[in-house]
C-alpha cells in the first residue's frame, strides 16, 4: 500500500508547474500588475496560453518585456499599446471595445433581448386565445342552456311516453 | 404568411451553419502583422558579417526586397534556405536577413557552409528588433517595398507555393514604385 502511494507521488511530481521563472519586484502592487498583465495578455506562438503559462521562448522574452515596464513604472495601458503595436489585437485575451468587436461585447445581450420580446409575444398571444375560447364557449353555453333544457326535457318526455307506449303494446 | 415565421429558426440555422462552415478553412494560426504598411520599425544593429559596421532602417530602402528572420537554432530555416538561394540567384530578388537571437560565429559557418542568399544581415543577437516587428517564431518572411514598408508577412517556410504568393506581392509593390521613380 505505501508502496503504491509512493509510486503514484512519484508520477504526480513530474507534472511541471508551468513556466518559473525569477524576478524580483518593487513592492507588491508590481508583482500584481505582472502578474494581472501576463495572465491577460496572450502567446502569439501558442495562441491559446497566456503568457504567464507559456513556456515557448517568445513568452519568456515577453514576459520579460512586460517585467522590464511594470519595472520601469509604465501604466497597464502602455504596456498592453506596446504589445498590440507589436503583435496585434491578437495578444488580447479581452478584446477591446471598437466598432469591430461591438458585436461580440453586446451581441450576447441583443440576442437576449430578442429572446425576451418573442418569449413575451408568444405568451401574449397564448392569453389572448384562451380568452377567446374562454368567451366563445362560455355564451353560447349560457344561451342555449334554457334552449338544452327544453329540448332534454322533451326528450324525456317522449322516451317515458314512448315507455308507457310499449308497455301498454303488449 | 404566418407559417412563414416557422421558418425563421431553419434560416437562423443555415446562416450559422454557412458561418460556421467557412470559419473551418480559416488558419487561426495565420496572424496578421501589426505593422501591415507600416515602416520596419527603427533600429541600430550591427551587420552579422562585419560586426563594426551598424545597420538602421535605412540599409533596407531603394528596392522592393524579402525580410527573412533566420536563425542556426531553427530547422525550419534550414528548410527553407536552398529555396531562399535560388529566389536569389535565379530570380535576383533582394533578401535582406535577420539573423535572430543567435550566435555570430555559428552564423557565418552556417552561411559559409550552405551559401548566402542574403544582401546583407542584421545580427539581432537580444531579438529587439524581432520583437518590434512582432516575430513569434523563425522562420518569417517579410515583403517590403522600396521605402521600407512592410507590404506581408509570412511565418513559416518558404516553399516554392509560398514563393509563388510573395513574388505575386513584389510585383505589385514594385509597379506603383517605379512609376514614381520614373516622376521624380
Amino acid at each position: 500500500m505505501r508502496l503504491l502511494l509512493l509510486m503514484v507521488l512519484s508520477v504526480c511530481t513530474f507534472q511541471a508547474f508551468a513556466a518559473i521563472d525569477t524576478y524580483e519586484f518593487v513592492d507588491d502592487a508590481a508583482r500584481e500588475r505582472f502578474q494581472h498583465l501576463t495572465a491577460e495578455l496572450r502567446c502569439p506562438k501558442c495562441q491559446n496560453q497566456n503568457l504567464a503559462d507559456s513556456n515557448s521562448p517568445i513568452a519568456e522574452d515577453l514576459r520579460r518585456e512586460v517585467y522590464r515596464m511594470v519595472e520601469a513604472g509604465d501604466t497597464d495601458e502602455t504596456i498592453v499599446d506596446f504589445m498590440v503595436a507589436r503583435y496585434g489585437e491578437f495578444v488580447l485575451y479581452r478584446p477591446r471595445l471598437t466598432g469591430y468587436t461591438w458585436v461580440l461585447w453586446y451581441g450576447p445581450f441583443v440576442l437576449l433581448g430578442l429572446g425576451v420580446i418573442v418569449v413575451l409575444m408568444l405568451g401574449r398571444r397564448k392569453k389572448a386565445n384562451k380568452e377567446m375560447l374562454n368567451s366563445a364557449s362560455s355564451s353560447p353555453d349560457e344561451n342555449d342552456s334554457a334552449e338544452h333544457k327544453a329540448r332534454m326535457n322533451a326528450l324525456l318526455k317522449t322516451e317515458s311516453s314512448g315507455n308507457r307506449l310499449n308497455k301498454e303494446a303488449p | 404568411m404566418r407559417r412563414l415565421f416557422l421558418f425563421i429558426p431553419l434560416a437562423i440555422f443555415i446562416a450559422l451553419g454557412v458561418l460556421f462552415w467557412q470559419g473551418l478553412k480559416l488558419d487561426p494560426t495565420e496572424l496578421p502583422t501589426a505593422l501591415l504598411n507600416k515602416p520596419v520599425p527603427t533600429f541600430s544593429l550591427p551587420a552579422l558579417g562585419n560586426k563594426d559596421e551598424m545597420l538602421t532602417q535605412d540599409s533596407l530602402k531603394g528596392k522592393p526586397a524579402l525580410l527573412n528572420v533566420w536563425a542556426t537554432w531553427c530547422p525550419t530555416c534550414k528548410e527553407e534556405h536552398a529555396q531562399l538561394n535560388k529566389i536569389s540567384r535565379e530570380e535576383g530578388v533582394t533578401i535582406y536577413g535577420i539573423n535572430y537571437k543567435d550566435e555570430r560565429a555559428s552564423a557565418n559557418d552556417w552561411l559559409a557552409r550552405y551559401s548566402n542568399p542574403y544582401v546583407v544581415n542584421i545580427y539581432d543577437e537580444a531579438g529587439s528588433l524581432g520583437l518590434d516587428l512582432g516575430v513569434y517564431g523563425a522562420p518569417e518572411t517579410y515583403v517590403i517595398d522600396a521605402n521600407g514598408i512592410i507590404r506581408y508577412r509570412h511565418v513559416g517556410a518558404v516553399d516554392q507555393a509560398v514563393w509563388e504568393k510573395l513574388r505575386t506581392i513584389l510585383q505589385q509593390v514594385s509597379e506603383p514604385k517605379t512609376v514614381q521613380g520614373e516622376a521624380s
